[in-house]
């Protein structure tokens, strides 16, 4: 650096080397360190050391640009030498292939997560969540629900008996009456639950399995209500375009009853091995609530209104994850189970 | 239940669609379940017209037949005696392949040759009758495909017709419904050969009556209110002629003879089962119909002898029982080759009599399932004519008497009233008055206004209908569901809360698949008996005898399977009901958490050099010690054999952890599991405290603690002698040597001031004073 150069110009050419530092490799980086920030000959060192012979204003500025300068440049040189230390390390000694370091991950159960999502999309719709006994009487699981058992209807429900008159659930159903006699409407309730069939295990039954009970009343409930409420159902929980068909059914605890039917989500309606080729699938059994039904629980069938739906949990997994037999769904198996997780 | 199009066709008076039916009877609550073309592989076979008959010459029972077959003449011998001239039969020509797979060739027959061969129906499979060849009456000129001239080609629909719909158990009652939705009336057709005479109108009698020498009477008016009998003489019994054969066999009925042919074919077109009983087995001229008494038996004709109780409704004879009313007739009393006489039973039986009645015997016959869901009373006597008719036309029988008709009590038509802002109220869409009664009258309900209401009577076929919103059902379904929109509007929010052991349980999902569990899902039902474990009354086997009464024994079952899949890593939780036997009428209802885990701790990765970990006892714990924080009771976890326990404020246990015994395989590692009672109960928001903002220091300490000092017991005396200094603990390190007594556990302790830098000074202080207390209420020192 000539030593003939006025301060400013010095002053100049070190601000130059801080910007020749952030990009150097290490052999210029050195030489930096030697040549500005030299102990003994640096330039920095020596514009400091030249301040005393300067006019006091001069001196002021000079200095504090000076050390302004050195702090920039020290910095410069480390963030630097810390760069080249990485780029040294990085490249030769690791293989980016190589897998990261894993956790274990849970899943839920795919027939809860479709639980979860029915009761959830009902959430929106003004539904709250109960739950109710497994272990019912006669009188909840049929009776109230104007099933009765002299009537072939009741065959339907081939039932495991705890006791005379008390038995496992075969429906949720029974929770429309036990809600109905403790709340006066409106009633909005999903009641997600095991039920139980007597039933030998094949691929589409089991004789344990989840069933969702929906029930809505209060007054002027229509039947245009009911079906505008299952028809946003299977639009929030399939996807917007599903169509939805309701057909006339039978159950003894609502009237009109009908068979709900969702497009096909495998072929989108077109007819595939899924849905037997008739593009639709069956997904639930509703209605508009017995007047039978309110008068056992009650309800003044005159004022209130309502409509029931029933659907089962396993057949909308299955359905849904293309699983072709229930008993997979009980097997608890590890490579099962994990592919569901999130 | 089974209809054929052909059949269906035939009431209508039109050709119907297979697939435009299935379409409407879907949308009218019936849906097609399944769909099967009938179509009998006789494409070969045509139409021969025999145009000469002569004596073959060689053989006294053969026939030499000239049959023009549309091409021309061709020579046939045949043996069937009613071969006529300027008849039309089914002819096979040479190289035709009959149904049971015989292939015809040119076949000398006694000196002549035959070409080819006119058909019985047996030979066709159309039928059993082989007495002669098959006369075909058609207009079909000779070469028309057979198949053309007969409609032999059907679909045969299956229904699934739901249980309160008894109408659409036979062929009238679904060609009503589709008469409704085509807008076009129900028919029945003309029955073949059907003579001109009908016995008249039956004899209305209150108790008893006579028929044909039968003195009829009714002493069990619950279980049979209406009973009707008709008295055929000179039938002769053998198979019926091919149509009602192919009726029959077109919905997948087997025809057995022309009398009971008939009663079936009634039983199918008009819903009306029926019953022909051997007049001359009919033993003391007389039917009685009444309860069977206790410890009465008979042998219905299947064979089985049944023990009759009281319940049962028996049609008797002079002498005893001879039939299970509206279920299965007896064996003594069953029409057969030799019968010439029948008395033809129609009769109304009591739905649930008959339902008890088949329950106890075990029995579920075609005229049980018609009876036990409502038959229409008020449709016997048309149906008991139109019997009489078709028996006469296909076994020939004397013109009869008048039957007999005992109905003690006759039935008012029912009615109900209907209100048409009901109708709109409830469907909440306007429906015109017009509409109401147009769909109504079109399913046979006369409809007639009063006052504001409409009064509408409801047909004797739908036993269903009984109130106003019965109604409103059948206007809802014929109008078409899909005529209502879906529109959404405004409703009031549930007053019902939500209950709160859901969230709960989704919290915990959340937990445990966070750690790496996945969520199973056992049976509740299960083969393990406890003490505590209810018991099924009628399981379907051993293995569902018992209500689970724990989850663990569940989740153990499931690592087994999943070892026996040869899977080592198993990391299951679930979340569900136990269930108690507790002294009440009820089993006692928990819901619970468990876990089990085995096998490696973390995936295996390749900086671990090989070495893995598997999963012990202190993960369990923290698995365990997180479930009861989040979900479990408030209580304290202590030391159990083998394990842990937590235990409620009330010193009662509510879960567990450790080693559980399993069938395991040697490469298997160690199971280990946990069960707790999920509680719901008012865990406090957590409340914020101020992140510290001073320095810590730490001081790594090693004590040596005696048999019997437990580490719980260490950090109690050092919260207490640390004071408020004293921020955290944390062992370590544990160790164990020959050279020591006990053991050497290594504690990081954690001091601050809140409100200063701690110098070390004060650091040091403060673990002298922890050390002092250790070493004088517990004896331990430093290593």
């Amino acid at each position: 650096m000539p030593q003939s150069s006025t301060p400013q110009e010095q002053l100049d050419a070190v601000a130059q080397a801080v910007d020749r530092a952030s990009a150097a490799d290490a052999a210029t980086l050195a030489e930096l360190k030697t040549e500005i920030l030299g102990r003994k000959a640096g330039a920095l060192t020596l514009i400091l050391r030249s301040l005393a012979g300067l006019p006091s204003e001069e001196r002021r500025a000079i200095g504090a640009r000076a050390n302004q300068l050195k702090q920039q440049l020290e910095e410069a040189i480390a963030a630097r030498e810390r760069a080249l230390e990485d780029e040294a390390r990085a490249p030769k000694q690791l293989d980016w292939t190589m897998p990261g370091r894993a956790v274990w991950h849970g899943a839920v159960h795919p027939v809860t997560a479709v639980v979860d999502e029915i009761c959830e999309v009902f959430r929106a719709l003004g539904f709250t969540r109960v739950t109710g006994p497994e272990a019912e009487t006669e009188d909840y699981n049929f009776t109230k629900l104007n099933i009765g058992l002299d009537h072939p209807a009741a065959d339907e429900h081939d039932t495991f008996y705890l006791a005379p008159g008390t038995l496992l659930r075969t429906h949720t159903s029974p929770m429309q009456a036990r809600v109905m006699e403790q709340y006066e409407p409106p009633i909005r309730i999903v009641v997600p639950g095991r039920v139980y069939r007597r039933d030998a295990f094949d691929p589409s039954h089991s004789p344990v399995f989840e069933q969702i009970e929906g029930l809505a009343v209060d007054e002027g409930v229509s039947f245009v209500d009911f079906k505008a409420a299952i028809d946003t159902f299977v639009k929030l929980f399939f996807s917007r375009d599903t169509a939805v068909r309701f057909r006339p059914s039978f159950f003894p605890f609502t009237e009109p009853s009908a068979e709900v039917d969702a497009q096909c989500q495998m072929c989108k309606g077109r007819g595939c091995s899924t849905c037997k080729q008739t593009g639709w699938l069956e997904i639930m059994g509703a209605g508009m609530v017995h007047p039978a039904v309110f008068e056992n629980c009650g309800i003044d069938a005159e004022r209130y209104t309502g409509y029931a739906f029933g659907m089962g949990a396993e057949r909308i997994a299955m359905l849904r994850h293309g699983i072709p037999d229930i008993r997979l769904l009980w097997e608890n198996d590890m490579r099962f189970l994990s592919q569901f997780a999130e | 239940m089974i209809v054929s199009l052909n059949w269906l066709s035939a009431l209508l008076g039109r050709d119907l669609a297979a697939a435009d039916v299935a379409d409407r009877l879907a949308m009218l609550g019936a849906p097609v379940e399944a769909e099967e073309e009938l179509r009998p592989s006789l494409d070969d076979i045509v139409i021969g017209l025999v145009e000469q008959v002569e004596r073959h010459p060689n053989a006294d029972r053969l026939t030499l037949c000239h049959v023009n077959d549309g091409h021309g003449m061709v020579e046939v011998v045949c043996g069937a005696p009613n071969v006529k001239k300027g008849a039309k039969y089914p002819y096979a020509a040479e190289g035709t392949v009959l149904p049971g797979g015989l292939k015809l060739e040119a076949r000398e027959i006694r000196g002549i040759v035959s070409h080819g061969m006119l058909c019985s129906a047996r030979e066709l499979e159309l039928g059993t009758e082989h007495e002669g060849i098959m006369e075909v009456r058609t207009d079909a000129a000779p070469g028309t495909r057979f198949l053309d001239a007969l409609p032999l080609e059907d679909t045969r629909l299956e229904l699934e017709v739901t249980p309160n719909r008894p109408d659409l158990l036979s062929h009238k009652g679904v060609a009503r419904e589709l008469a409704a939705s085509y807008g076009v009336p129900v028919k029945l057709p003309p029955i073949p050969d059907a003579p001109g005479d009908d016995g008249g109108a039956p004899k209305q009698v209150k108790k008893k009556g006579t028929v044909g020498g039968v003195q009829v009477s009714i002493e069990d008016l619950e279980g049979c209110p209406r009973y009707m009998a008709a008295v055929i003489r000179g039938v002769q019994i053998g198979p019926s002629p091919t149509w009602l054969e192919a009726r029959l066999r077109s919905i997948g009925a087997r025809p057995i003879n022309n009398v009971v042919d008939a009663t079936n074919y009634i039983l199918y077109e008009l819903n009306q089962p029926l019953h022909a009983f051997d007049l001359a087995n009919v033993r003391g001229n007389a039917i009685i119909v009444r309860r069977a008494t206790p410890g009465e038996q008979m042998t219905t004709l299947d064979g089985e002898r049944r023990d009759l109780t009281p319940e049962m409704t028996m049609i008797c004879d002079g002498e005893g029982p001879t039939a299970i009313g509206g279920v299965m007739g007896g064996a003594d009393s069953e029409v057969s080759a030799t019968t010439t006489d029948v008395l033809l039973e129609c009769a109304y039986f009591d739905p649930p009599r008959i339902r008890k009645t088949r329950q106890a015997l075990k029995m579920n016959t075609e005229a049980s399932y018609r009876f036990e869901r409502g038959t229409d009373p008020d449709a016997m006597p048309d149906a008991l004519r139109r019997a009489v008719q078709l028996i006469r036309a296909v076994a020939g029988g004397d013109e009869p008497e008048p039957a007999i008709d005992v109905y003690p009590k006759p039935v008012k038509t029912r009615a109900v009233f209907l209100r048409q802002e009901r109708v709109t109220h409830l469907l909440g869409t306007p429906v015109e008055r017009e509409e109401i009664e147009r769909i109504l009258v079109g399913l046979g309900f006369p409809v007639a206004p009063k006052a504001k209401r409409l009064h509408v009577q409801i047909p004797g076929w739908r036993p269903d209908v009984t109130r106003e919103i019965d109604l409103i059902e059948e206007i809802a379904r014929c109008r078409g569901y899909d005529t209502f929109p879906t529109e959404l509007r405004p409703f009031r929010t549930s007053v019902v809360p939500d209950d709160p052991i859901e969230p709960l349980k989704a919290t915990i999902r959340r937990v445990m698949t966070g750690m790496g569990l996945n969520e199973a899902r056992s049976l509740s039902l299960t083969s393990a008996g406890s003490e505590q474990a209810w018991r099924v009354l009628n399981p379907l086997s051993a293995e569902d005898a018992y209500l689970r009464a724990d989850l663990l024994s569940g989740l153990v079952r499931s690592a087994e399977r999943n070892w026996a899949a040869r899977e080592r890593d198993v990391r299951l939780f679930e979340v569900g009901r136990v269930f108690h036997a507790t002294g009440e009428s009820r089993p006692h209802e928990t819901q619970r958490l468990a876990g089990v885990i085995s096998g490696e701790r973390t995936p295996l990765h390749w900086t671990a050099q090989g070495k893995s970990a598997d999963y012990d006892l202190w993960d369990a714990k923290a698995m365990f010690e997180e479930a009861v924080r989040v979900a479990g009771p408030e209580g304290d976890i202590v030391e159990v054999d083998g394990g842990w326990q937590v235990l409620d404020r009330d010193g009662a246990r509510r879960g567990w952890v450790g080693a559980l015994a399993a069938d395991r395989p040697p490469w298997a590692a160690q199971l280990l599991g946990f069960e707790v009672d999920l509680v719901v109960w008012e865990r406090p928001h957590v409340q914020y405290r101020t992140s510290p903002t001073t320095p810590p220091v730490e001081r790594d300490v090693a004590l040596v603690l005696p048999e019997g000092v437990t580490a719980a017991a260490i950090e109690d005396v050092m919260r207490e002698a640390g004071g408020a200094l004293l921020a955290g603990t944390a062992i370590f390190d544990e160790y164990r040597g020959a050279e020591m007594a006990g053991r050497s556990v290594a504690w990081r302790l954690v001091f601050r001031a809140p409100d200063r830098t701690l110098r070390d000074r004060e650091a040091d202080e403060a673990l002298d004073a922890v050390l002092a207390a250790l070493k004088e209420r517990l004896g331990v020192e430093r290593r």
